[in-house]
């Protein structure tokens, strides 16, 4: 009786299974997944190290609470306000969804600036990192992009100036400045095709690049390793247990050997 | 399908006919709901039992033992298999003669032709995308004259907050306000004094240092949108933004300004006053009629155009 149900269940199992397996075996993303989730990493790191991961978190709610407020926001000149006034006011819960992606904004860029501050302090950018540094100080420039083009999108008198003194500054660079500056604002004056312009670039143009560099970003993430914190003796630059060569003698680099993270 | 000597077995479950009485079950459920709902409970009964079966069938079908297979194992630089030359087999090709040994590769040419064609389509794709992207911005800008009332409405010496429609098309986002003094006769033409509120700094707009007559606004509807002038007596504009300040002349007195107050060249037909393109000013000596003003092309605020700084904006924006 007992075999059976076991049996029973072993089937059941199987069953629930089946498309987990039916997936990895046509795709090998399961494992794939496993070995990002179960990678090695050293022993003494801290949560300062999941700044980078509440960053994306953070991204993530700005890009999902976005294509939400994408649903009923207008960007035309006449019906812009009215349609933020309306997702405040009118629309169920759209207090909420506005609020998250408003003051989202904010927490997003605190946290690209405390992961950059881990990051430096801990000297985590050196060889062989610089590379995501680099592209991490893309992505800052982005994110910074993102705060400009979506601070135009309520279209209210702050929104409005702060625009005008914002595509004003970039009008200020040399040579190339007054060329960005009308560019920016699609004219000779600022208007309905700024809006349109921002929105563009707010929601499809800046969050398809920062979706791009962040896959590059978790990517070297993933290839090289996390690093240690510098008080760990298991620091670059200090002296070290000798191992078995598996990771080919790069003392710092933890770099798992095989697909499924281990040996 | 061969099984390959017992050790394995097919990847997959046999394939099963249930899907099919499943799909039959779906279809006769959805004929229907057009039919009545006999046939719909039939279609329901069909689908839900064939699913069962189908659902127990995969159960029952998957092997999810572990197969036992002896991992491999190879030495790091253990050289791999040399690979076969071209000439080799019965595919093999002919050797060239010897004269042609050096003939130019075909795997050469076929990677030259995927990127030089890649190379152009994308080049068609991304061309006409760029210039629409870019040049809407800097075609096309010019301004219409605008009728801001008689010359009459400007009584002599009285500066007047006059706000109009730069382009009635685009609507009230395209509302400009300009400070506009009439300072009688030169000569036999009509001078009048047009001030920019653009701020020469970044663009905010100044405001008259001074009382403002809202009671005495005047409200008037043309043919392109509501014009509006308001009486004030400045003593100067000064900026909200970043504390900029300007005489009434517009020239430069304090804060981050390069320059003074842009201005609106103008028009006087049929006694009305109409709004042109404006310029940028470096500076103005003297006042009103007498006023001499340096005049540029129109620049950015915040741009330099006169002095040793405008070398760095040496490319002015084409009209």
């Amino acid at each position: 009786m007992a075999a059976r149900t076991q049996g029973r269940r072993a089937q059941l199992q199987q069953a629930a299974l089946y498309p987990v397996d039916w997936l990895e075996e046509r795709s090998g993303l399961v494992g794939g997944l496993k070995y990002f989730l179960f990678r090695k990493v050293p022993g003494d790191i801290n949560w300062m190290q999941t700044l980078g991961s509440a960053t994306l978190t953070a991204f993530l709610v700005q890009a999902i609470t976005g294509v939400v407020l994408a649903m009923y926001y207008q960007p035309h000149p006449d019906e812009a306000y009215a349609s933020i006034q309306q997702i405040t006011n009118d629309v169920t819960l759209g207090w909420l969804v506005r609020g998250m992606h408003r003051w989202g904004a904010s927490v997003f860029i605190i946290l690209m600036f405390l992961h950059m501050a881990r990051v430096f302090l801990f000297g985590a950018y050196k060889y062989p990192r610089e590379l995501n540094w680099i592209i991490g100080v893309l992505l800052l420039a982005m994110g910074l992009g993102e705060g400009f083009t979506g601070y135009l999108l309520p279209w209210d008198q702050t929104a409005y100036w702060a625009t005008v003194v914002g595509i004003n500054i970039n009008g200020t660079a040399p040579f190339l400045g007054p060329f960005i500056a009308q560019f920016l604002q699609g004219g000779a004056e600022i208007g309905e095709d700024t809006l349109s312009r921002f929105y563009s670039l707010h929601m499809l143009v800046l969050p398809g690049a920062i979706g791009g560099l962040i896959a590059l970003h978790l990517y070297l993430v993933i290839r090289l390793g996390v690093s240690s914190p510098p008080w760990s003796p298991e620091a670059a630059g200090r002296e070290r247990e000798p191992e078995p060569s598996t990771n080919g003698g790069r003392a710092g680099l933890t770099r798992p050997g095989a697909r499924g993270g281990g040996k | 399908m061969e099984p390959h000597g017992g050790e394995h077995k097919p990847h997959v479950p046999p394939p099963s006919l249930w899907p099919v009485g499943f799909a039959v079950g779906i279809v006769v459920l959805l004929l229907g709901l057009i039919v009545g709902w006999g046939i719909v409970v039939l279609g329901a009964v069909l689908a839900v039992g064939f699913g069962f079966l189908w659902i127990r069938d995969l159960a029952a079908g998957v092997d999810t033992s572990v197969p036992d297979i002896e991992p491999e194992r190879r030495e790091v630089g253990t050289p791999q298999a040399a690979p076969i030359p071209a000439n080799v087999g019965e595919a093999g090709m002919p050797l060239p003669d010897g004269d042609e040994e050096e003939r130019f590769p075909r795997s050469r040419f076929l990677e030259g032709a995927t990127l030089g064609f890649g190379g152009v389509i994308g080049g068609m794709i991304t061309l006409p995308v760029l210039g629409f992207t870019v040049l809407p911005a800097f075609v096309g800008q010019e301004k219409e004259l605008v009728d801001v009332g008689a010359l009459d409405d400007f009584p002599e010496g009285q500066w007047i907050i006059t706000t109009f429609l730069q382009d009635p098309d685009v609507g009230e986002v395209s509302r400009r306000t300009a400070y506009v003094r009439h300072n009688g006769m030169l000569g036999d033409v009509p001078s009048v004094t047009i001030v920019s509120s653009r701020c020469a700094h970044l663009g905010c707009p100044v405001q008259p240092n001074g009382p403002v007559d809202d009671e005495a606004t005047e409200t008037q509807n043309t043919d392109q949108g509501e014009v509006t002038r308001i009486p004030t007596q400045p003593s100067g504009f000064g900026c909200p933004c970043h504390g900029g300040q300007y005489d009434t002349e517009g020239n430069r007195t304090a804060g981050p300004p390069v320059r003074a107050l842009d201005r609106y060249e103008y028009r006087i037909r049929n006694d009305r006053l109409l709004l042109g393109d404006t310029y940028s000013v470096g500076g103005v000596d003297g006042e009103g009629k007498d006023a001499k003003i340096s005049k540029y092309r129109l620049a950015t605020p915040g741009v330099h155009i006169d002095g040793i700084e405008q070398i760095l904006y040496p490319i002015p924006v084409p009209k």
